[in-house]
C-alpha cells in the first residue's frame, strides 16, 4: 500500500529520501508512523484556530535526537504530561545526526543533538534555527588496568591524544608515568577501544583531543565518526565498556551517565587550570558555568572549559527548535515545554545521572526560549 | 456454470501474477533508490575509486569500499569452510543414521539454534566467545602455526576468525535442515537399490545420496551464504569494527552491513550518506553475483535434467 502510494510521486519522494532518512526511518518504526501522522492531524486542526490560541487544546508535540536525551527527555515528557494532561510530547531517539535531519525535514517539532548543527545544516535549513542547551553531558575516559587498583589513572589532553593516535603504545610510557607517580604502570601494549557506530560521544571526545592536539586536530578532527588511526571499535557504549571491561589493558570512551550507572573504573583529566578532575555531575555542571562567555548562538562546545573544577569533556546535549514556528498552539506548547525542562525539570537530572544547567546557563536558555515566535510575535 | 469457472480462474490467475510481480517490483525499487541515492557520492570520486577504496574517512569526505567488501567475503568465506561440513554430517547423521526418534530430537535442536535472535549470538560472541578466543583458540593457533600470515598479530579476540566462527554457528542451521531435507527426499528405491548391491553406508552416501541430491546441497550451501554475507548485528559486535585490510584472521575488520548499521543514523552529509547506500547497492551486488554463479554451477551439475 504505502509503495503504491509512493510510487505516485516519485519525484518528490525520491528527492526527500535522498536528502534526509526520514522516511527510512519511519519505515522502520511503526511507531514513527503514527507519530507523524498525529503530528498532521494535530496541524490541521491547529489552523483553524486563532493565532491568539492557549495551550487548552490537546497538543502533540513530536521531537527526535539523541539517544543521550532519551531517558531524561522521557522522563519530562511523562512529567509535563502529569502537570498539563493537554500536552502529550512524544520523543524518538534516533540518533543526533537523523534528529537533525528530521527537523530539516519538517517531520518533527523540535530535534535534539549533542552536536550543534554544522553551517552547511543551518544553510540547508533555510530558516532561522535556535539552540537551547537543555542538559550537559560529559565523556569518560575508562580503562582496565589491575595494577593501578583503587587508585585513579591520571591523564591529560596530549597524552590521550597520542594514546589514540598511536604514538602512545605502552603503559609505561614516560608521559604517562611522569604525572602518576605513585600508581605502578606495567609494561604492556595499550589496546585502544573506540566507538564504531556514529555517536556525539565520539564527536564530544574528538573535540577535546583535537583542542589538546594540533595532529589530532589535522590527522583525524571532529566528527561523529571518525578514520581511527588505531584500535578497535564496539558498537554502543554498552560495547565499548564491554570491550574494555574484557580486555586487559585496554582503554576507552563512554557516556558518563553510563560510566556513573555501571561504576567503572574512569581516569582524571587535567583541566585548562592544571587540575586532574574526575567526572561526576558536579564537576561538568562547573564546565557549564563559563556560560556568560559563550557566543550568542549557543553553537559551541565547553571542552576544556577554563573554570575551576570543571571537568574538561563535558559538552551541552541540545534541542533545537525553528525560530518562527508556523503552527501557533504548537509554538505555544513547545516554549513552554522548553521553559519548564530548563527550570522546574532540572531536578529529574540528577536521579539520572545528568548533570544540572548551572543558573548562569538557564538565563541565557531563556532568552533564547523567548525568541520563539509564531507569526512575528513571540509567544512567550 | 462455466463463465463462473472462468471468472474465478482469472481471480486466481491475476492474484499469483500480481503476487509474482511484486517480488519483482520491490527488489527492483530498492535497487533503483539505492542505485539513486549512491549517486551523489560516486559522482564525486567515481565508481572505480569507491570500490577499490582503502580509506573511509567522513571528516574529509573520503570513502573507499573495499576493506568493507574482503571484510564481508572473508568473514562468510571462513563461515561457509567451517559450517558446511559440519551440516552436511549432522543432516546425513539425522536423516541416514540416527534412529528416528533421535532424529527428530536433533532436528528441533538445529530449528531453535535457528530461532536465536541475531543479536544475541553477538552478545554471546562479544562476553563469552570473544575471551575464550583470546585466551585459549588463538595462543593455541599460533602456537602451532604461528608462521602462516593467517595468524599474525596480538590475540585480541574479536575478528575476522571470531566474525567467521559466530557466523557458522548462525548459518549450520539453515545448512543443516535445507540438507535434511534434501536428504531425505532422496527416492527409497534409489536406496534400496544401493544397498541390494552391498554397498556399505559411506559408500552409499557418497555414491547414491550425494550424486541424486547436489544440486539441493549446494542449494542449501548458497542460502546460508546469503545469510552469512548479510549478517549484521552478530558480526559487528564481534568483528573489531577496524577499516582494514589484513590477510590475518586475528586482524580486526569490518563488513559493508555492519558500516551501514553503524554509521547510517548520525551520518550527517548527503555525501557520507550516499556512500552508505554506495555500500549497500555493493553488498546486494555481491549477493546476486553469488546467486549467478550458483545458478551456473548448479545447472552444470545437474546437466540438462533443467
Amino acid at each position: 500500500m504505502r509503495k503504491t502510494k509512493n510510487n505516485k510521486k516519485t519525484h518528490s519522494w525520491l528527492e526527500r529520501t535522498l536528502q534526509a532518512k526520514t522516511l527510512v526511518l519511519i519505515a522502520l518504526n511503526i511507531l514513527g508512523v503514527s507519530g507523524t501522522l498525529a503530528c498532521k492531524g494535530d496541524k490541521g486542526s491547529g489552523t483553524g484556530v486563532s493565532s491568539f490560541a492557549s495551550v487548552s487544546k490537546d497538543v502533540t508535540i513530536q521531537g527526535a535526537g539523541a539517544t543521550f536525551q532519551y531517558p531524561l527527555m522521557s522522563k519530562w515528557a511523562q512529567e509535563y504530561n502529569r502537570q498539563n494532561p493537554n500536552v502529550r510530547i512524544n520523543y524518538q531517539s534516533v540518533g543526533s545526526g537523523a534528529g537533525i535531519r528530521q527537523l530539516i525535514a519538517g517531520t518533527v517539532h523540535f530535534g535534539s543533538s549533542d552536536a550543534p548543527m554544522t553551517d552547511e545544516q543551518l544553510k540547508e535549513a533555510k530558516m532561522p534555527v535556535l539552540h537551547i542547551p537543555v542538559t550537559l553531558g560529559a565523556v569518560a575516559v575508562i580503562v582496565n588496568l589491575k595494577e593501578i587498583g583503587d587508585r585513579p589513572l591520571r591523564l591529560d589532553g596530549s597524552i590521550l591524544a597520542d594514546i589514540f593516535l598511536g604514538k602512545i603504545t605502552k603503559w609505561n610510557d614516560p608521559k604517562i608515568a611522569q604525572i602518576n607517580p605513585e600508581v605502578p604502570l606495567p609494561d604492556k601494549a595499550i589496546a585502544v577501544v573506540h566507538r564504531s557506530d556514529g555517536s556525539g560521544t565520539t564527536f564530544i571526545f574528538a573535540d577535546f583531543l583535537a583542542k589538546s592536539s594540533e595532529e589530532w586536530r589535522t590527522k583525524v578532527g571532529v566528527s561523529t565518526s571518525l578514520n581511527w588511526p588505531v584500535g578497535l571499535g564496539a558498537k554502543g557504549n554498552e560495547g565499548v565498556s564491554g570491550q574494555v571491561l574484557q580486555m586487559p589493558y585496554s582503554i576507552g570512551y563512554v557516556e558518563l551517565t553510563y560510566a556513573l550507572q555501571n561504576k567503572l573504573n574512569v581516569a582524571h583529566i587535567k583541566n585548562p587550570s592544571g587540575e586532574y578532575v574526575p567526572p561526576s555531575l558536579e564537576t561538568v555542571e562547573k564546565a557549564a558555568t563559563i556560560a556568560t562567555s559563550l557566543p550568542e548562538d549557543l553553537r559551541v562546545f565547553i571542552t576544556n572549559a577554563d573554570a575551576p573544577m570543571a571537568y574538561p569533556i563535558s559538552s551541552f546535549s541540545w534541542v533545537i527548535v525553528y525560530r518562527d514556528q508556523k503552527d501557533c498552539a504548537i509554538a505555544t506548547a513547545l516554549a513552554r515545554f522548553l521553559w519548564w525542562a530548563v527550570h522546574d525539570g532540572q531536578q529529574f537530572s540528577a536521579p539520572l545521572h545528568y548533570a544540572p544547567l548551572p543558573k548562569e546557563m538557564v538565563e541565557r536558555c531563556e532568552q533564547k526560549i523567548r525568541q520563539i515566535a509564531c507569526e512575528g510575535k513571540p509567544v512567550l | 456454470m462455466s463463465r463462473r469457472r472462468f471468472s474465478s480462474d482469472s481471480v486466481f490467475f491475476s492474484y499469483l501474477t500480481l503476487s509474482g510481480a511484486s517480488i519483482v517490483a520491490i527488489l527492483a525499487g530498492i535497487a533503483v533508490v539505492i542505485g539513486l541515492q549512491s549517486r551523489e557520492n560516486i559522482n564525486r570520486t567515481g565508481i572505480i575509486e569507491f570500490i577499490t577504496g582503502t580509506t573511509w574517512d567522513p571528516v574529509t569526505g573520503i570513502f573507499g569500499a573495499l576493506p568493507a567488501i574482503y571484510g564481508t567475503v572473508l568473514t562468510s568465506f571462513v563461515a561457509i569452510i567451517i559450517a558446511v561440513p559440519l551440516g552436511f554430517g549432522s543432516a546425513i547423521f539425522i536423516s541416514e543414521f540416527a534412529p528416528p526418534k533421535m532424529g527428530a530430537v536433533f532436528s528441533v535442536f538445529i530449528d531453535l539454534l535457528a530461532s536465536i535472535p541475531s543479536v544475541v549470538y553477538g552478545l554471546f560472541g562479544l562476553f563469552t566467545f570473544a575471551p575464550f578466543m583470546r585466551e585459549h583458540v588463538q595462543p593455541l593457533l599460533q602456537g602451532a602455526f604461528g608462521n602462516l600470515p593467517l595468524f599474525q598479530g596480538p590475540p585480541l579476540g574479536v575478528g575476522f576468525l571470531t566474525a567467521g566462527i559466530v557466523l557458522s554457528i548462525m548459518i549450520l542451521p539453515i545448512i543443516t535442515s535445507v540438507s535434511r531435507e534434501v536428504l531425505k527426499a532422496v527416492p527409497t528405491p534409489e536406496r534400496e537399490a544401493g544397498i541390494a548391491l552391498g554397498l556399505t553406508r559411506f559408500e552409499l552416501v557418497r555414491g547414491v545420496l550425494f550424486p541424486s541430491s547436489r544440486s539441493g546441497l549446494f542449494g542449501a550451501t548458497i542460502l546460508a551464504l546469503g545469510r552469512a554475507l548479510g549478517e549484521t548485528m552478530a558480526v559487528t559486535m564481534v568483528i573489531g569494527n577496524r577499516y582494514e585490510i589484513s590477510s590475518s584472521l586475528f586482524a580486526p575488520g569490518h563488513t559493508l552491513s555492519a558500516v551501514i548499521a553503524n554509521e547510517f543514523t548520525e551520518a550527517g552529509t548527503p555525501q557520507y550518506l550516499s556512500a552508505l547506500a554506495g555500500l549497500a547497492l555493493i553488498l546486494m551486488g555481491i549477493t546476486l553475483l553469488v546467486n549467478v554463479i550458483a545458478r551456473i554451477l548448479v545447472l552444470r551439475i545437474t546437466g540438462a535434467t533443467r
